[in-house]
């Protein structure tokens, strides 16, 4: 069964389609990203398959299940990390705090929320508040958050989109990392070609709004992935190419 | 050094005062060495236990409640579409009635006494706190409104935990400016309704002439409020430690 199956997804906010008509699976433990031209509608699907926005036509279903409303399993991590965060929370507190309604010990919290700052590298910040942290760190702590969470699905809209480019190439190599420590399946969404290449298993382009799929591309390269040789590689220049066109057509 | 200068300029103002009423010699405007007289001789006296810590009680009584209610109201309103669309032009009508303006009402419901007074201080020091926590409460981040939905935060948790604090430097903005109306209505109240009290003292004092007593009893409320804001200002800095980076 996939984790995530996607139907005849459409949403249109008064007259204007935003998303037409989207089709699409995700498998368990995948990787894969949505690219699209800005204002393509990606950001409206994300939010639908979320459970945040109530879609106007189509179904998904998160490992079978029927969404409607927010799943228990599903953690999402948004591109403006500042204003996701808990400003008086520490970080381990920003990581902790959605567990303490899921039933857990405090023992239980307490390692879960260990085990996602050592898997995003931030174990000795945990005392810190946001605002001390740089932004590469915060959005950390958004990923670490969704991490201790342990959804099915892992959501990311634009995620590296507010950081510098060292700090975007430093943040892609720890998802590609922790969603194997983790065995997390992630679906994430951006608009730029070259890091869904980087990242994904399976890259699915997105026409100009309403969104439809036009094409989804398998990604044969080579796992681990490494920002230079990866980036320099036949392939990688290939696909990258083929999206560029299917985008700017 | 700054808290030095503060008590040079705090210690000329004084001798000016001192020099320039005794020079005038008007008899309404005593010296401040004859009003410290009298604040020594008054305020630790039989007053204290019977007007001092009632008015205090009173105040502090009053403004908490007033604090609640509004706060409650105000998380309500600005988290429900509704409730505001329905309520709030309400709120907005009876905040502009002038507090004062309701002491000959309550007096009439409640007599002299100190539910009249109470009621005085809630009805006029509620609206700067609830229209801040209306305000606050709306003042979430989308973003962090979204995230919260994400991880199904429990209802409580959401507005304890995430509302309330975001709103908290709006609501302690509309705390300091409820605290000093508090006090106004205190002594308004207490002047023209009641048995007891630094205003009633205050009021006794002018009708027997006793002039220093009555500045000394002025002098009282002034610092009275210089010291609760103070206090409420130390709360307000613990509180809100992580909204000034």
């Amino acid at each position: 069964m996939s984790m995530l199956e996607v139907t005849g997804l459409g949403h249109t906010y008064g007259s204007v389609d935003a998303v037409s008509d989207v089709s699409f699976a995700v498998e368990p433990g995948e990787l894969v990203c949505i690219v699209g031209p800005s204002g393509s509608g990606k950001s409206t699907l994300l939010r639908c398959i979320a459970g945040l926005l109530p879609a106007s036509r189509g179904d998904v279903f998160l490992h079978g299940d029927r969404v409607s409303g927010v799943p228990s399993d599903l953690a999402v991590v948004f591109q403006d990390y500042s204003r996701s965060l808990l400003p008086w929370r520490t970080v381990f507190g920003n990581v902790e705090f959605p567990l303490r309604d899921r039933g857990l010990s405090t023992v239980e919290r307490r390692s879960r929320v260990e085990e996602a700052l050592a898997w995003v590298g931030l174990s000795g910040a945990a005392g810190k508040h946001p605002h001390e942290l740089s932004g590469g760190m915060q959005q950390r702590v958004s990923i670490a958050r969704a991490l201790a969470y342990r959804p099915a699905l892992m959501l990311m809209d634009e995620p590296f989109a507010s950081v510098d480019a060292q700090t975007r190439a430093d943040l892609e190599d720890l998802v590609l990392k922790v969603r194997l420590e983790a065995g997390m399946t992630v679906l994430l969404v951006t608009h730029d070609i070259d890091e869904s290449v980087y990242l994904a298993d399976r890259v699915l382009v997105l026409s100009p709004s309403p969104a439809t799929v036009v094409e989804t591309l398998k990604v044969d390269l080579a796992s681990p992935r490494d920002q230079i040789t990866t980036r320099g590689s036949e392939s990688f220049v290939r696909l990258r190419t083929e999206i560029a066109r299917l985008i700017r057509r | 050094m700054n808290a030095w200068i503060r008590a040079g300029v705090l210690f000329c103002a004084l001798l000016v005062w001192q020099w320039v009423t005794v020079e005038v010699g008007n008899p309404y405007f005593p010296p401040p060495l004859r009003v410290a007289e009298a604040a020594v001789r008054l305020w630790p006296s039989h007053h204290f236990a019977a007007d001092v810590l009632p008015s205090l009680l009173r105040v502090l009584g009053g403004w908490a409640a007033a604090s609640v209610l509004g706060i409650v109201i105000g998380v309500l309103l600005g988290r429900s579409r509704a409730a505001a669309d329905y309520f709030e032009f309400v709120f907005t009508f009876l905040r502009t009635l002038p507090p004062p303006l309701l002491v000959p009402v309550f007096m009439l419901i409640f007599g002299i006494s100190t539910e009249m007074e109470v009621a005085t201080i809630v009805f006029g020091s509620v609206w700067p706190v609830l229209l801040n926590s209306v305000d606050g409460a709306r003042s979430v981040d989308p973003v962090m409104a979204d995230t919260a939905r994400v991880f199904r935060l429990s209802r409580a948790r959401w507005l304890f935990g995430v509302v309330l604090p975001a709103a908290g430097p709006k609501i302690f903005a509309g705390l300091r400016v409820s605290l000093s109306i508090a006090l106004i209505l205190m002594v308004i109240a207490e002047v023209v309704g009641a048995t007891s009290g630094i205003g009633y003292q205050l009021g006794t004092a002018q009708g027997a002439s006793d002039l220093p007593g009555m500045w000394s009893w002025i002098a009282l409320i002034s610092l009275l409020g210089y010291l609760l804001n103070r206090g409420l200002l130390a709360v307000e800095h613990r509180a809100l430690v992580w909204s000034r980076p």
